[in-house]
């Protein structure tokens, strides 16, 4: 039989390309003083499964690399060493080693040689192995004889490790022929029945064989039992072989010739071609720090969210079959329960799509688990000491949301320690702590994702970015720009922070560039900052591109949707609860606050003020900074709906950050919390907002 | 039809074990390391059982350890994937009950003349 | 449609200067537009407001789950204002544009026909420069002692995106 092995190529790429993500975070994290045994035995095991399958999938190079690496790791494993700094690198040089190896032999070409070739050295120097001996396979010449003469006495637990001796003697027929084989049995032990157990093994045998062949195959057939049993091989022409059996094996030889015949006595039944489990659809990682690929077209999915899904399927068949029996025999009688087939209907299509959407979300760890690299490397290049803290890796984000957002933070985070973080010697002199810190976290808030790069380092400084933004004619000479304002200032583009915001030499790409990438993905960016003690980069991005659980409104007689997440509370109120504070802008007491409020019909033009009945519904908004009030006419019900684009025919609207389609068909606009919000906020300079992309 | 348990936790390895084994027409199970076999292996019957050895969780020795004390589990062959080329390995599985061993690397004629071996 | 168009049409010239044109009505004058542009024709349905938008765009109606545009090509020719009648009628526009393809319904009176049209026989219109509309007036051609306007899609589209623009910065 032949079976095609470069079917399973990819998944062995997919999987190798994980394993080396593991071994690279465990070594980052890898405390010298304190060498924890399971996390070196996570990273043995990485690299273990890479050699095993490199050798099985025949990618010799990448096998005989990792096998250099693999005898390090085992050593420290079993203690005959203990882990050093120098190891670690040593290791993460491997590591970033076999993942160029690997992705030119994914790519179909001969990895590099002159690397790994390096490394082994330096891992041999460590092994005190100056070239690796090949293992020297001693073609064992004895066996010229007429026979052997077999004597095998097993151990009375023999059969307790699955061997079964007349297996054994099968094959050896099968490997002598039948003619040539004789088999004594000697019965002497058995004992008496009471205390015959039939796990044990109370029978010897003698095995002649009476035709010429090589020690070394009869061996073969005993391998797995020569601990188990008393074994000697006496050769027939009376020149006692009783050489102790080598530990070495051969099994591949010997049953490679036993494989001809046997084979074909395997009843061929239906071959199952291509049954791939769920958990095996695999995605690249968004944060693979490999050289730059096209974003994944698939995903790796949990067999959990799978199953979930199979399960909500398995109860939409039943749902429908039940509907689908009352609609081919139906009377009014039954309208009950085609009520309740139909809500039965609504909720699992509710929770389909629920899972489905769940399968896009995966944690951010995905994108933060590259960084403890990075900043290690950096922070060695530029010398500076830095701690990196993650906070919030679980926050789920939609995988398109996530893989675009890793460049970008990318950038931040090399920002932040570039010009961010003082020198060593500036920092001691501040009278801070050596070592900087960067803390990247990411929470929800609202109906977003926010996710912080932060440091501790000298803060923008104000002055230096208005002369330079000044110089570049980005903003007036006289201006009274307060220092938020100022801040905000190195999103534009043209701006160089390189020599503006520190002296250190920075790299090209602007901060422009960041922002364009997150309003690209509807998000907004802004950063905070404080002389002396750091700056924040904050980036809000919607949580999914597709869905949206939402509260259905009427207002004259359109309906609006408002998102759940934003929504603080609901409440009726009266028309003369309101109190005007300008013309067209009202505030109202709720509770002990005062809150702002808007009448959607007056914002969206749909009627003349005041003219609406006295009993209004205010539905209560977290907006980005404070709560309002947003008045409607009424409340309907809450669904979840598909964002779709209002852009891609139309254009962005104020107030509306897409549509969707209801129930019957028609369209709904959804209403976009922030843009509301910012309208009745009084907002002193807008030209750092950034524009949303049309 | 024969059926198989087959436990490795590198994905490409266990597919390729099993598309291998189904090929040749044996039923074959999965799992991804020692505790998902052993809660897959109660529940089940098997004719022959191929583990690899290094599993997170538990390992292959150990599984072949503790599946022995399974009840129906007691003569049933039990393979281990291995790249030790080393006998220390082998020698912990055999103390534990296993059968044998397959050496890694091979190719699929070699893992189903082996297995076409232990099975008779 | 194309199948009617033809048998019913007779205009001589070289095929590969022919274009066909859908032709409709507004105002009792007939309009042409290529009717490779046009996706398809639908009654006219009631579609949902969008806030603060220019009279002449009604809504966004949902066109198989694509949110689509309509603008009352009457309103925004200054046309007066016809009624919605059981003969009005929506014509969803598509074409290419370099954030890839957009769809636009634009309301008229009623669906007119279908001619073949060589391009030699269009003349330019007069300039009219004081009217903006006329920036998307391909041509004038004479159809069986009939003029008929032919209208430029791609110029409707940047006329639609430009006019919206101008909404963006009054707004």
């Amino acid at each position: 039989m032949s079976v095609d092995l470069s079917q399973f190529h990819q998944i062995f790429f997919e999987e190798s390309f994980e394993g080396l993500d593991v071994m690279e975070s465990e070594l980052l994290e890898m405390d010298l003083d304190d060498v924890n045994e399971e996390t070196v035995n996570t990273i043995f095991r990485a690299a273990h499964s890479i050699k095993g399958g490199a050798g099985t999938f025949g990618f010799m190079p990448i096998s005989e690399f990792t096998h250099v690496v693999e005898t390090l790791l085992d050593e420290i494993r079993s203690g005959q060493r203990t882990m050093q700094a120098n190891f670690i690198d040593l290791f993460l040089q491997s590591v970033d080693c076999l993942r160029g190896m690997l992705s030119d032999m994914q790519g179909g070409n001969e990895p590099e040689a002159e690397r790994p070739a390096q490394l082994r050295k330096e891992f041999e120097v460590i092994l005190n192995m100056a070239a690796a001996p090949i293992e020297d396979e001693d073609p064992s010449t004895a066996g010229d004889g007429q026979g052997w003469l077999i004597k095998m006495s097993p151990h009375r637990d023999l059969l307790l490790t699955g061997n079964e001796p007349f297996r054994m003697f099968r094959e050896l027929r099968d490997i002598v022929g039948d003619d040539c084989l004789e088999v004594t049995s000697y019965c002497d032990d058995i004992p008496d029945f009471s205390s015959l157990t039939p796990e044990e093994c109370f029978l010897k045998w003698d095995l002649k064989v009476t035709k010429t062949v090589p020690l070394e195959d009869i061996k073969a057939v005993f391998e797995w039992v020569e601990d188990e049993c008393d074994l000697e091989y006496l050769s027939l022409d009376n020149t006692s072989d009783t050489e102790p059996s080598d530990a070495d094996n051969h099994i591949e030889e010997a049953s490679s010739a036993a494989s001809t015949e046997s084979v074909a006595e395997v009843e061929p039944t239906s071959v199952e071609a291509t049954e791939i489990k769920a958990t095996e659809v695999k995605a690249e990682k968004s944060a693979k720090p490999v050289k730059k690929q096209a974003e994944s077209s698939s995903i790796r999915v949990s067999i959990d969210k799978v199953d979930s899904l199979i399960n909500m399927v398995g109860e939409l068949v039943i749902t429908q079959s039940m509907l689908g029996e009352l609609g081919s025999n139906f009377d009014l009688g039954r309208l009950a329960k085609l009520q309740e087939g139909l809500s039965q209907l609504e909720q699992n299509t509710r929770e389909l799509q629920e899972s489905v959407m769940k399968i896009r979300m995966m944690p951010i760890s995905f994108a933060f688990s590259r960084f403890p690299r990075l900043v290690r490397d950096l922070g060695n290049q530029l010398d500076k000491k830095v701690n990196l803290v993650t906070l919030g890796e679980q926050t789920e984000l939609d995988k398109t949301v996530m893989e675009k957002i890793s460049d970008p933070l990318v950038h931040l985070v090399r920002n932040s320690m570039d010009h961010g973080l003082e020198t060593t010697p500036d920092r001691i002199a501040a009278g801070k702590k050596e070592e900087g810190t960067i803390t990247l976290n990411a929470y929800h808030q609202g109906g977003n994702i926010v996710i912080e790069v932060a440091d501790d380092g000298a803060g923008l400084n104000e002055e230096k970015i208005l002369r330079k933004a000044v110089e570049k004619k980005l903003v007036p000479e006289k201006n009274n720009l307060s220092p938020e304002e100022i801040h905000q200032l190195v999103f534009l583009p043209g701006f160089s922070t390189a020599d503006a915001v520190s002296d250190i030499s920075g790299r090209g790409v602007g901060m422009d560039v960041v922002r364009k990438n997150i309003q690209a993905l509807n998000g907004t960016i802004e950063v905070r900052s404080q002389r002396h003690k750091g700056s924040t980069f904050i980036i809000r991005l919607p949580l999914t591109l597709a869905i949206l659980d939402g509260q259905l409104v009427q207002v004259c007689n359109e309906t609006y949707i408002f998102p759940l997440v934003s929504i603080v509370e609901s409440i009726q109120i009266s028309r003369s609860s309101l109190n005007r504070v300008t013309a067209g802008q009202y505030v109202m007491q709720l509770r002990d606050e005062y809150i702002p409020i808007v009448c959607l019909d007056q914002v969206f033009g749909l009627r003349e003020a005041d003219d609406s009945s006295e009993n209004l519904m205010l539905v209560v908004v977290e907006g980005d900074t404070e709560k309002i009030g947003i008045v409607v006419d009424d409340l309907l019900g809450q669904q979840q709906v598909v964002i779709k684009s209002l852009e891609q025919n139309y254009k962005k609207v104020s107030g509306i950050s897409g549509a969707t389609i209801l129930g019957d068909g028609t369209v709904a606009l959804i209403i976009d919390i922030s843009s509301i919000d910012k309208k009745l906020v009084p907002v002193k300079n807008n030209s750092h907002r950034p524009e949303r992309a049309a | 039809m024969v059926s198989i348990l087959a436990v490795d936790d590198s994905a490409s390895m266990r597919q390729m074990v099993s598309f291998t084994l189904k090929g040749a027409g044996y039923d074959v199970k999965e799992a991804s390391d020692g505790v998902e076999a052993l809660e897959i292996a109660k529940g089940n019957t098997f004719d022959l059982v191929l583990t690899d050895v290094n599993m997170p969780n538990m390992n292959g020795i150990e599984l072949v350890k503790n599946l022995r004390q399974e009840e129906g589990y007691k003569f049933i062959p039990m393979l281990m994937l291995t790249t030790e080329s080393a006998g220390d390995m082998k020698m912990q599985g055999k103390q534990a009950g296993a059968t044998g061993w397959i050496v890694k690397p091979f190719n699929p004629d070699q893992l189903l003349s082996t297995i076409k071996r232990v099975l008779g | 449609m194309a199948e009617v168009a033809a048998e019913s049409l007779v205009v001589e010239g070289h095929l590969a200067d022919e274009q066909q044109y859908l032709t409709f009505i507004m105002s009792g004058e007939e309009y042409g537009v290529d009717i490779l542009a046009v996706q398809e024709i639908r009654g006219w349905e009631a579609p949902t407001l969008i806030p603060n938008s220019p009279p002449f765009i009604r809504g966004v109606i949902n066109l198989r789950g694509t949110i689509v545009p309509i603008m009352d090509l009457r309103l925004r020719f200054g046309l007066t204002e016809a009624d919605y009648t059981a003969t009005t009628v929506v014509i969803i526009l598509k074409f290419d544009s370099d954030k890839g393809e957009r769809v636009l319904g634009i309301v008229v009176d009623a669906v007119s026909d279908v001619y073949t049209i060589a391009d030699t026989e269009a003349r330019k219109p007069p300039e009219l420069t004081e009217d903006e509309n006329s920036d998307f007036i391909k041509g004038l051609v004479n159809v069986s002692e009939k003029m008929v306007i032919l209208l430029d899609v791609e110029q409707l589209l940047d006329l639609h995106l430009q006019v919206l623009s101008e909404q963006v910065i009054t707004d």
